[in-house]
């Protein structure tokens, strides 16, 4: 779907060489906004004029002799609930409408010094709440493959974006498959790192410990490119891990020769995952198989209780994350005689059906008498499920399993059934829950002709394993064309 | 524990030691909860200065308020404090990890109070009174402070207000996230003596480890008191909780009253409903808080922002090895140096002037003159005056050529600007008088009222001060009192 | 999940529901209760709580001071502000 052609890495490549000018590389990435923006509203916000000063110091760094960094000159956009200093951050929500927060998030500052430059905030589930991008204050986001479907969320502009050539790479946040199902939808390459790999400082919270960065990339290389930006330790991050960021982009050619390869059964076969995306799944393992991996059937029991163990954890988390709308220092105020009816009022007004829901759910998990059936039960599931997965990884280096249970499914499908919409994360969520890296790679299409995407799971640091089967399986489909 | 295990156990710590008992048939039980700013250079989890009386909303950070996608990251100087503490207090200092305890308040920018809740940094610690009493401590554990809330009254009128009476209020967030440490005590408390005794000591080991400046009157040092009253050998009453407790003075006024008022309700049949109440510093009484409007459910959980602290013994060696030597150990040894009690030296230990008088001991001055004077006329330390100096003055008027009096105006000054005792007595006019010219005074106050002469010589002591004054008066201060009552026992007796 | 509990709850988390929303949450919230029962109901006896997924101690930052922000800009983000701070209704309950 990319319109303009580039990837980033050759973007990249080509303005620190000085062969391309980063102005003329915005302004072609501009001008395909301009063209489809209207219809697919991946943005919340283009960031025009703030994208062409940017730009312009990148080539004034070329034409200096200094270089502006890895993403020299790569136009991305950023999910709007990444911190932009003096610039709007909406999370696609009412309450924080006009907030422009005083500083810069860390992977924000890490993408501007590496020579990127932002060409807008995108579109998002309400505080990342949602897997269609359809509880938007601001109104769906859609897909650029069929403007009837939904692009998946919560990070479906982000991912839309990068599928309608708006930029070619995009950052999202992934608390229970938020980067992988729209990636997997828009036919997009999107990772969630390793918890602790990216710093979470200025992503606005939704469960603080299920939360990661990742990136969007029409390429693997470009996602490895994008996520060695960002990845290494920030002190700014209690959670954020003490080590070395590591070298992606060099050993991703690297192949598969002599991986051990699980298929996960219990993702394959999870609730609602349908025949055409299962297929894809199978002919992927054998694309591995061929490349010289060693492929089996792999098991992770627990997992199995994932997505009920993520509807108490995340909600509980958020419910606390987000009490500090309230109407005092910064965001939407609806006034009433005193300070209680005037929070209530604010959060009412100020937050869609959805984020309610979810912080009625989380408030219910954690209060007096529900603790310990709910969200202590959850947290003690939360270690079966990392034993699980520790035992799969003592017999194989990564797993395998579909991102999503079906394609992209038609606008307002499952908006009236919270449980239908919530069943989307069934195959993505037990990576958050044990703090693992995975991510989803396009491999062809469903029966319906849109994107499907498979999913690889690893345990702790093992992105860079990852990445190179994601670009054996790269490979592989481009010659099943 | 339960409340009758703890009675128990400070039954048998404070063994052999007088216990105060409340008036009539009923005992007192106190547990006091004491939060202190730590006095860290900055907040507990951001690098926004901790700094009192400052401009308000100067020192706040997209951590500190609470901005979303802000992060806390904790302050190593608030851990060793807090475990300087504890280890001064007895604790043991354990893996510990926060949690959040979750409510809506206007001064806590997130909405919710990082604080320690089940696994707290320091446990099971005591404290000693200078007397001897020994007060357990339960926990000392570290949270975040909240912003500072003014209720403006209505009309424009800008005075602060009562929070019931207020058309609005005001925040400012400079203390929010400024690191508190929460002491709570055991309910070893028998008499409002002992708590302030216990106050008194806290601040002294606070201020003793650098741990808190403890300052009662800004607010950097705030003291809850859970008060109930039960006949002895019962178990304990129903305890209500006692807030805004300004001083030490506050502290005990209130426990008094408050353990009147329980005695007065059980006397008359009426059950004690647990309850915070509030101490009304001007009306001396009790009022009940006012009711939440919503019922406490703190929903607390594991604070997943933070990560859990985990002492090594090396890192535990270390802190116990930097902490100073406490009041305790340091009134022991002043008074086993000057031959008096622990408690007789309690004051110049909490005015941290122990050190000085011991150098002026070295230096040899006499103790007891020390003494009067470390504890009566140094309140604002030393100031300019060496111990030599001190010691050299104490000298002179234990040997007598300075009356008590002048003594004191010359400690005055030598505080002030420093220099030597002798040549400020010198400046002053300060001479010791002769013997010849003191008993000639003397004589002269004899002789100007026989009247007076006789009741002393009949035995009537309490003349003894007309005739002291009298001297004093002619002598313009100079004579020294002790002298003249000498003096005129020995005329008395010679008949 | 009654729809005591869930006044309950909206009342904790400051939320005002009108009575249709408070019908369809009480519905909704209940079938994810439901769905969370294979959870509830599980025998997780002696099974440590898992609260961090990347298990990390003591993560501390020296006690020195960095630069605060701009009062003008936080309070020019603020509803409302009087004499340099944040100003709100009147508070009704002391804080706990």
């Amino acid at each position: 779907m990319t319109t303009t052609g580039s990837d980033a890495v050759t973007i990249a490549a080509d303005v620190r060489a000085g062969r391309r000018r980063a102005l003329d590389v915005l302004e072609e990435h501009l001008a395909a906004i301009d063209a489809r923006e209207v219809d697919i509203h991946a943005f919340n916000l283009v960031l025009a004029d703030e994208a062409r000063a940017a730009a312009a110091a990148v080539d004034r760094q070329v034409a200096e002799g200094r270089d502006p960094g890895p993403l020299a000159g790569v136009p991305i956009a950023l999910k709007d609930n990444l911190c932009t200093r003096g610039i709007p951050t909406t999370c696609s929500s009412r309450i924080l409408e006009g907030w422009r927060p005083p500083y810069d998030g860390t992977v924000v500052a890490r993408v501007a010094a590496a020579g990127a430059v932002s060409v807008g905030k995108t579109n998002l589930d309400e505080f990342a709440m949602g897997s269609s991008t359809e509880n938007s204050a601001f109104g769906p986001t859609h897909n650029p493959h069929d403007l009837t479907r939904v692009p998946g969320g919560s990070s479906g502009g982000s991912a839309a974006a990068v599928a309608a050539g708006f930029a070619p790479i995009s950052l999202g946040s992934d608390t229970g498959g938020s980067i992988r199902q729209p990636a997997a939808l828009c036919g997009v390459v999107g990772i969630k790192p390793t918890y602790g790999l990216v710093s979470r400082y200025g992503l606005v919270a939704f469960a603080s410990s299920l939360d990661q960065i990742g990136p969007f990339a029409t390429t693997v290389a470009d996602a490895a490119l994008l996520l060695e930006v960002i990845a290494g330790h920030d002190p700014m991050d209690s959670t954020s891990i003490d080590r070395p960021a590591p070298s992606l982009v060099a050993s991703i050619g690297e192949g598969v020769e002599g991986l051990r390869v699980g298929v996960l059964t219990e993702l394959v076969d999870a609730e609602g995952v349908a025949p055409d995306v299962r297929r894809r799944v199978t002919a992927a393992a054998e694309a591995l198989a061929a490349a010289g991996a060693k492929v089996d059937d792999a098991s992770v029991p627990a997992a199995g209780l994932g997505l009920s163990a993520y509807y108490l954890i995340a909600p509980a988390e958020a419910s606390s994350n987000l009490a500090r709308y309230d109407g005092v220092r910064y965001g939407l105020r609806v006034d009433a005689a005193n300070t209680a009816d005037m929070n209530a009022a604010s959060r009412t007004a100020g937050f869609g059906p959805e984020v309610k829901r979810r912080i009625m759910l989380g408030t219910y998990a954690l209060s007096a008498g529900y603790y310990d059936a709910y969200y202590g039960k959850a947290q003690q599931v939360r270690t079966l499920i990392i034993r699980d997965f520790a035992a799969a990884y003592e017999r194989f280096d990564l797993l395998l399993g579909p991102t999503a249970p079906t394609t992209a499914f038609r606008l307002g499908d499952k908006t009236a059934d919270p449980l239908a919409m919530y069943l989307n994360d069934v195959c993505t969520i037990p990576s958050n829950l044990a703090g693992d890296p995975a991510l989803s790679v396009p491999f062809g299409s469903g029966d319906d002709g849109l994107p499907v995407g498979v999913q690889l799971l690893g345990p702790a640091l093992s992105e860079s394993t990852l990445l190179r089967a994601a670009a054996v399986l790269e490979a592989a489909v481009e010659e099943e064309r | 524990m339960t409340a009758i295990d703890d009675a128990a156990g400070a039954a048998s710590d404070n063994a052999g030691t007088t216990t105060g008992t409340a008036a009539g048939d009923w005992e007192l039980v106190v547990g006091l909860e004491v939060h202190c700013e730590l006095a860290t250079e900055t907040k507990i989890f951001c690098g926004c200065r901790n700094g009192f009386g400052d401009e308000p909303n100067t020192n706040i950070c997209p951590v500190c308020l609470g901005l979303p996608g802000s992060l806390p990251v904790l302050n190593r100087g608030a851990v060793e404090l807090a475990m300087r503490l504890g280890t001064a207090l007895g604790c043991t200092v354990v893996p510990s990890v926060f949690h959040r305890k979750n409510y809506f308040y206007p001064d806590m920018p997130k909405d919710f109070q990082v604080s320690q809740y089940d696994r707290p940094i320091n446990v099971d610690g005591r404290l000693v009174l200078p007397d001897g009493w020994v007060v357990g401590i339960e926990r000392a554990h570290l949270e975040e402070d909240t912003g500072k809330s003014t209720h403006v009254g209505v009309a424009g009128d800008s005075r602060a207000a009562r929070i019931h009476e207020a058309a609005h209020s005001l925040i400012d967030y400079n203390r929010a996230g400024v690191p508190l440490v929460e002491i709570v005590s055991r309910p070893d408390i028998r008499t409002a003596e002992q708590a302030r005794a216990y106050v008194n000591e806290l601040r002294a080991i606070l201020t003793a480890t650098g741990a808190s400046d403890a300052k009662m009157e800004e607010g950097s040092m705030r003291v809850d008191a859970n008060v109930s009253v039960h006949r002895p050998g019962q178990p304990f009453g129903t305890r209500c909780e006692i807030k805004n407790l300004n001083s030490v003075r506050s502290l005990g006024r209130a426990i008094e009253y408050e353990m009147g008022r329980q005695i007065e309700l059980l006397e008359a049949g009426t059950r004690i409903v647990q309850e915070t109440r509030h101490w009304d510093e001007d009306a001396g009484r009790t009022r009940p808080g006012r009711n939440k409007e919503e019922a406490e459910d703190y929903r607390y959980f594991q604070e997943p922002d933070l990560v859990p602290i985990e002492p090594g013994a090396d890192w535990l060696a270390a802190v116990a090895a930097s902490l100073p030597s406490l009041p305790a150990e340091r009134r022991q040894a002043l008074a086993a140096r000057t031959g008096v009690t622990p408690p007789d030296v309690a004051l110049i230990v909490e005015r941290d002037l122990d050190g000085f008088v011991l150098d002026a001991l070295e230096a040899g001055g006499p103790a007891d003159r020390l003494l009067v004077h470390a504890t009566n006329n140094l309140v604002d330390g030393a100031g300019a005056m060496t111990p030599a100096g001190f010691a050299e003055l104490a000298r002179s008027e234990a040997g007598g050529a300075l009356t008590a009096t002048q003594a004191k105006a010359v400690l005055a000054e030598l505080v002030t600007t420093g220099g030597d005792p002798g040549a400020i007595a010198a400046a002053k006019g300060f001479e010791a008088m002769g013997d010849d010219a003191l008993a000639a005074a003397v004589d002269a106050a004899i002789a100007a009222d026989p009247a007076a002469w006789e009741k002393f010589k009949a035995g009537d002591r309490k003349v003894t001060g007309f005739f002291v004054g009298h001297v004093m008066k002619a002598t313009a201060g100079k004579a020294d009192g002790k002298a003249v009552s000498a003096l005129l026992a020995q005329r008395a007796g010679g008949g | 999940m009654t729809r005591e509990d869930v006044i309950h709850v909206a009342t904790l988390a400051r939320l005002s529901l009108d009575d249709e929303e408070l019908d369809r949450f009480t519905v909704q919230l209940a079938a994810v209760l439901e769905h969370a029962d294979d959870v509830a109901s599980l025998d997780t006896e002696g099974v440590p709580p898992t609260s961090h997924p990347f298990p990390l101690v003591n993560v501390l930052r020296d006690d020195e001071v960095r630069p605060s922000l701009d009062r003008d800009e936080v309070l020019a983000a603020a509803p409302a502000v009087e004499d340099r701070r944040f100003k709100v209704p009147p508070v009704l309950g002391e804080a706990p």
